[in-house]
């Protein structure tokens, strides 16, 4: 008999604000604006969600005094750990997101531009509140990339010539507590994570790792933590749009033997 | 009036607003008069114990804390504040409060959950085998899962072990005795039932 998993999977709602309204990207048509954040989080808190990722795409800088407000009445509403992610650059813009209630911060494009970032971040506020957020697209394996999953910022308009297993192990020496993999791929496809991608860095660090992008039916959450290994599926569509709750989701990966928590 | 123990490690905003939510009234604080007159004392923390102890030291903290559990004043330690309580921890090999015997120890990598290496922090929602009845559980469901974020784990001398957690090994979650509790996982972060302990604590401090 094997041995039971004692942890629970972790299932994360992420939400994107903008200038504090809850936003989705819909392809070829840019954003919509869907509700607000705080009533979202407390419902989703209230469904069982293990934790909820804010993302700010806000793009101007005005905006960011609405952001870091959105974070505080998310922080006096949910009693769950959240993270924030989204326009982080310097350890200042990470105390100031910690201070206004957030757990954790997760930083993308910022470290890959200034990998130290990770360190001074986990030197500041300890490893547990650093999350390296990675977009990874499939290439051809190479000599920079020899694992075929190469490292795009930008929303993956640019590549960066960093092998994706490479960097992950990177983050993790340089004091990352956590790393959320977004296969830019599968991400809006609803036909599942991708496993290859999620099973290669799981292997390769022994930091949780969230597995991100491509979330359409229950089963895709529990191949993300069985065959992919993640500790942790992060989901969007699949819950914003009540097509499944959190409570669905949890129940049918008990019945497929994952261990999750249920409220 | 619930005092938190302010000195510069890490989330006691997070355990104000829990307690605010419950309608306790509380104030994040390191003035000892303060912290001595309050009905009961709350010590989180979030970081390295090596650097929490030279701010506690350097602060005169640690004596403010030896005198409120002399007074007999109510104490519950979350996290970090759980593990600096005993007398050593293995992380930066540092001596620690010894306020309750024991010590604290690293997780070894080797170690399985699941029939896989775990992964280290022990991140995450888990759930715990209660070894001793504490009024600080009362009226909640054993099956109930709670959020821990940690690296080291307590090992405090069996008499005082309330419940213990596994993950790679069978380590303590929660111990302490009537007035003296500490808590390795984050009650301010695991939902109703984590909510549930702080209401406890609070009625504990109240009829104390």
């Amino acid at each position: 008999m094997t041995e039971p998993c004692h942890l629970a999977k972790r299932l994360i709602p992420c939400l994107d604000v903008r200038n504090g309204i809850l936003t989705k990207g819909v392809r070829f048509e840019g954003n919509i604006d869907i509700g607000d954040p705080v009533e979202t989080a407390r419902r989703y808190y209230e469904e069982g969600a293990d934790e909820i990722v804010f993302y700010d795409i806000t793009a101007s800088h005005e905006a960011r005094g609405i952001f870091i407000d959105v974070v505080e009445r998310v922080a006096s509403n949910i009693f769950i750990p959240f993270s924030v992610g989204g326009g982080i650059s310097s350890v200042e813009d990470m105390r100031a997101v910690l201070l206004a209630g957030a757990e954790k911060i997760s930083i993308n494009s910022a470290a890959v531009k200034d990998p130290l970032l990770i360190s001074r971040g986990a030197d500041a506020f300890g490893s547990q509140a650093v999350v390296v957020g990675m977009d990874v697209k499939q290439v051809p394996a190479s000599d920079a990339c020899p694992s075929g999953y190469e490292v795009v910022i930008h929303g993956g308009r640019r590549p960066m010539g960093i092998d994706a297993v490479a960097w992950a192990v990177r983050c993790q020496e340089l004091g990352a507590g956590e790393l959320c993999i977004n296969s830019i791929d599968a991400d809006g496809t609803c036909d599942g994570y991708e496993l290859t991608l999620t099973r290669k860095i799981c292997d390769a660090v022994n930091i949780p790792v969230i597995a991100s992008g491509g979330a359409g039916k229950p089963q895709h959450l529990v191949d993300a933590v069985t065959d992919g290994g993640a500790s942790a599926a992060l989901v969007a569509s699949i819950v914003h749009y009540g097509q499944y709750s959190i409570a669905d989701l949890k129940a049918y990966m008990a019945g497929a033997g994952v261990a999750v928590r249920t409220i | 009036m619930l005092a938190i123990l302010d000195y510069k490690a890490g989330n006691q905003t997070s355990v104000l607003r829990a307690l605010r939510s419950l309608g306790i009234e509380a104030e994040i604080t390191a003035d000892p008069g303060a912290i001595l007159a309050a009905d009961g004392v709350i010590f989180p923390g979030v970081g390295a114990a090596g650097q929490a102890m030279g701010q506690l030291t350097s602060s005169g903290l640690d004596d403010v804390l030896r005198r409120v559990v002399s007074a007999e004043k109510p104490l519950l330690g979350i996290c970090l504040g759980c593990q600096i309580l005993l007398s050593h921890s293995e992380e930066n090999d540092t001596d620690t409060l010894g306020i309750l015997p024991g010590s604290c120890r690293m997780f070894q990598p080797e170690w399985t959950d699941g029939g896989r290496p775990i992964r280290i922090p022990h991140m995450g929602w888990n759930t715990l085998e209660h070894v001793r009845s504490s009024i600080l559980f009362e009226g909640i469901d054993p099956a109930s899962r709670f959020y821990f974020v940690h690296s080291y784990y307590t090992e405090p001398a069996p008499e005082y072990v309330i419940a213990t957690c596994t993950y790679g090994t069978t380590f303590t979650a929660a111990y302490g005795r009537p007035g003296l509790w500490a808590l390795q996982f984050h009650p301010e972060k695991s939902g109703r039932p984590g909510l549930r302990i702080l209401t406890n604590f609070h009625n504990y401090c109240r009829e104390a």
